[in-house]
């Protein structure tokens, strides 16, 4: 394996972590709309993510635009082998995309809350598929030689996979109330924290019951067996879960959305390291697995696409920066949706 | 049925119902530069309507254009599956820079262009509407940078069972690139140009706004002229390039059966593949000869060079290449006689000229799909030209099916957005409508 594949298989990471952080918050505010009490409630959500959910969805693109140039088998073998699961959960995001636009051009009731429920429900699937994903990937996928996934639709629907769902609901949900919280005021805050805190009662446990079924696998294992000093990210993750609650119920929103954002960052970079350099395993036959050393692009191709992103990214910082300067802080009433 | 042809049918409706909404926004981005530009300068209130008016019509076909073109991009992993791998170590880096070039930049920028008006200054509110303008022609650029390839491949080696880059800018810069990015950006410009004609007129037309709708209407002419007579030059550049990239694609184009010199400009007639003829054909002697090598007894290579199972589809690529053609004759003729009009002073109260404005708007449109089929089924039956076949490159581990239930849903979510984005664009439209009274109609002169 040589350094550039390395540096992919890193870059990939960040590129999924980047998605979970930024889309992650707007989506669990998705979510969240499903307990909107009030047409206010409504407006002041969409206020928190209108200028920012598209350019963060952006960043699903990158990865997948990414996982294309850099490993073309992974890329091939996770949209295809996945087809009815990624078909669904791209449906969900074309459907929310236009909820969001359209539905804050709505100007009266009840079609601002149709748009609204359309929102959560997307919002929701997507989720629940982008983490069932996730789970049939660090699981494995049966594969041929050729790299093609050989499984039926219903191998997809197995336990971890479920497992994986319902952690990604709890986690984004709990990470979209720990934002609403720190960007809304008054009443809406308050509810906020309490969403937060509920959703957190069920992302602490799904995350610990979710690192001790990932050791059951010994392909997940292998790495932080081999070397145990790599247990240090995991548990810093849970760390960082449980204060973002504390911090929830001390009443430090801010304090406690970065911590869910090093939660966030810090379990998915758990899997990785669990996954290293593992990109799908294969269920049946280890020696088919995608790996960054037998699944890459080429080095030119990988230098370049290198070189692209350390141009390209330190622009997306500024944009991304800039936008969140102008549009960032308190929700105030008289928002722009 | 079959999956192949499924997963083109899939294909071809998902880029067919983006490619609506695509060269709309492209084009219109840059029109909004020069509204953002005259409020920039004006500052007053009128200017900053008449923009935000164009923005928020942007701003809708933006939204579409996203969530549908959100999809393109995993639709080779999902459906072409052997294409991603055999040359996703060409194809996947133009599609990332793609995203991590323009994407980023578009998506984030334009929540300033939407949601800046009393948040940033009207030079930054200028410098968002450029940066989006911008953002939006040079995603075109890189997606038109892989398709280019897939049309004419170059910079790359066949090895280890798959296509390998070789050399980075020959993939960039492949022969058909800047004639197709030239063609296309220039469509694009020619549809927004005929967009903001059509919707000026239809407000001129009824006597509201008039002030306002001149300037947008007058200038719309005026660049729907410049870029429609542009794609004269862009079409053809195009042409001579597939003349000597693709010529039995170029022969589709011109039902031409016989490898022949002196041969004829085809204007209009019907392919008859199976008996190999042109039949009710009216033809310009030597024409074809002379537009691609300027010399009338120049040979043109004739379908009759290629195995019958290596043609381009002859009737699509040949109705759609005539149409797309006579209808760019169209938009210059139209905008030409509006420029006369204007020139008698006869222009803003014609109100045969103003509803025929109005009702060419979907044309351009048209003529982008027309290019597209024209394109991308003057390629068939490769999906990279002489480097792999169409029928080579599904994913094998899709069922048919599967491929069936999803296009149904994509035909149906699809549909619903465009009506969408029908009933939205109207509330646009008619709520600038009610927000004015009636002007009695000016006169040229004033």
């Amino acid at each position: 394996m040589n350094t550039l594949q390395i540096v992919w298989f890193i870059l990939l990471t960040v590129l999924v972590i980047g998605f979970t952080v930024l889309s992650g918050a707007d989506l669990g505010v998705g979510i969240l709309r499903f307990f909107a009490r009030n047409e206010d409630d409504q407006r002041a959500m969409l206020s928190a993510i209108g200028p920012f959910w598209d350019g963060n969805e952006v960043w699903l693109l990158a990865a997948g635009g990414a996982s294309f140039a850099a490993f073309p088998p992974v890329y091939a073998a996770i949209f295809s082998g996945l087809y009815l699961p990624l078909m669904v959960a791209l449906f969900a995001l074309i459907i929310r995309a236009i909820s969001i636009e359209f539905g804050s051009r709505e100007q009266s009731q009840p079609a601002r809350g149709y748009w609204g429920i359309a929102w959560a429900v997307t919002s929701t699937l997507a989720t629940l598929l982008l983490g069932m994903a996730l789970g049939n990937i660090l699981r494995g996928l049966p594969l041929n030689a050729g790299g093609e996934y050989t499984g039926s639709f219903f191998g997809l629907l197995n336990p971890f996979a479920w497992l994986l769902g319902a952690l990604n609901l709890a986690m984004l949900t709990s990470h979209g109330a720990f934002y609403l919280a720190m960007r809304a005021e008054g009443d809406l805050r308050a509810r906020a924290s309490r969403w937060a805190l509920i959703s957190w009662a069920f992302y602490l446990p799904l995350t610990v019951f979710t690192l001790f079924a990932a050791t059951r696998y010994l392909h997940l294992a292998r790495n932080y067996t081999g070397a145990p000093g790599w247990w240090l990210v995991p548990a810093l993750g849970l760390l960082a879960v449980i204060f973002a609650g504390l911090w929830t119920s001390w009443q430090a929103p801010t304090a406690a959305f970065v911590a869910s954002c090093f939660s966030v960052t810090l379990l998915l970079a758990s899997a990785a390291i669990a996954l290293f350099p593992l990109l799908v395993p294969a269920l049946n036959n280890p020696a088919l697995s995608l790996t960054a050393a037998n699944a890459s692009s080429t080095p030119l191709t990988l230098f370049v696409m290198l070189i692209a992103v350390i141009i390209g990214l330190p622009l997306v910082a500024i944009y991304t920066i800039w936008v969140y300067k102008v549009f960032g802080g308190k929700i105030t009433k008289a928002g722009h949706y | 049925m079959d999956a192949v042809l499924l997963a083109r049918i899939q294909f071809a409706g998902t880029i067919i119902f983006h490619f609506i909404f695509a060269p709309l926004t492209i084009g219109l981005a840059w029109l909004i530069v020069w509204l953002m530009a005259r409020y920039w300068k004006r500052g007053d209130d009128a200017s900053r309507n008449l923009a935000r008016f164009w923005i928020n019509l942007f701003a809708i076909s933006f939204a579409v254009g996203v969530a549908t073109g959100f999809a393109m991009e995993f639709q080779f992993g999902t459906n072409w599956s052997k294409y991603s791998r055999y040359v996703g170590d060409i194809f996947g880096a133009p599609l990332a820079i793609e995203v991590i070039f323009t994407f980023f930049l578009e998506s984030i920028v334009i929540a300033i262009l939407l949601f800046g008006w009393d948040r940033v200054s009207r030079p930054a509110h200028f410098l968002a509407s450029v940066l989006v303008a911008i953002g939006s022609t040079m995603s075109a650029f890189w997606i038109l940078v892989a398709n280019s390839w897939m049309q004419t491949p170059e910079g790359y080696i066949l090895h280890n069972g798959r296509a390998e880059m070789t050399n980075f800018l020959h993939v960039v810069f492949t022969h058909s690139m800047i004639p197709r990015l030239l063609h296309t950006v220039d469509g694009a410009l020619v549809t927004a140009a005929f967009f903001m004609l059509g919707i000026s007129a239809w407000f001129l037309r009824r006597g509201r706004q008039v002030e306002s709708f001149r300037i947008t209407f007058i200038v719309a002419l005026v660049v729907a002229f410049l870029t429609s007579v542009g794609q004269l030059g862009t079409g053809h550049l195009s042409a001579w390039m597939v003349t000597r990239t693709q010529p039995e694609k170029l022969a589709a184009f011109e039902g031409l059966f016989k490898t022949q010199a002196y041969a004829p400009l085809t204007l209009i007639g019907i392919p008859d593949p199976a008996h190999a003829t042109l039949r009710y054909a009216i033809r310009v002697p030597s024409g074809l000869s002379l537009l691609a090598y300027f010399r009338p007894d120049a040979t043109i290579k004739g379908l009759d060079r290629f195995p019958p199972d290596r043609w381009p589809p002859v009737v699509w690529t040949f109705y759609s290449f005539h149409a797309m053609f006579w209808l760019g004759m169209l938009f210059i003729a139209f905008p030409l006689l509006g420029l006369f009009l204007w020139w008698r002073k006869q222009l803003y109260h014609n109100h045969a000229f103003l509803t025929a404005a109005w009702l060419l708007t979907p044309l351009p449109f048209l003529a982008n799909e027309l290019g597209w089929v024209t394109a991308e089924m003057g390629r068939q039956p490769w999906i990279v030209y002489h480097v792999l076949l169409t029928r080579d490159a599904v994913s094998i581990s899709v069922p048919a099916v599967h491929v069936l239930l999803t296009t149904i849903l994509f035909g149906a979510i699809y549909l619903t957005l465009f009506l969408f984005w029908a009933l939205f664009f109207r509330r646009e439209v008619s709520r600038r409508w009610e927000e004015s009274a009636v002007e009695p109609l000016v006169k040229d002169a004033q």
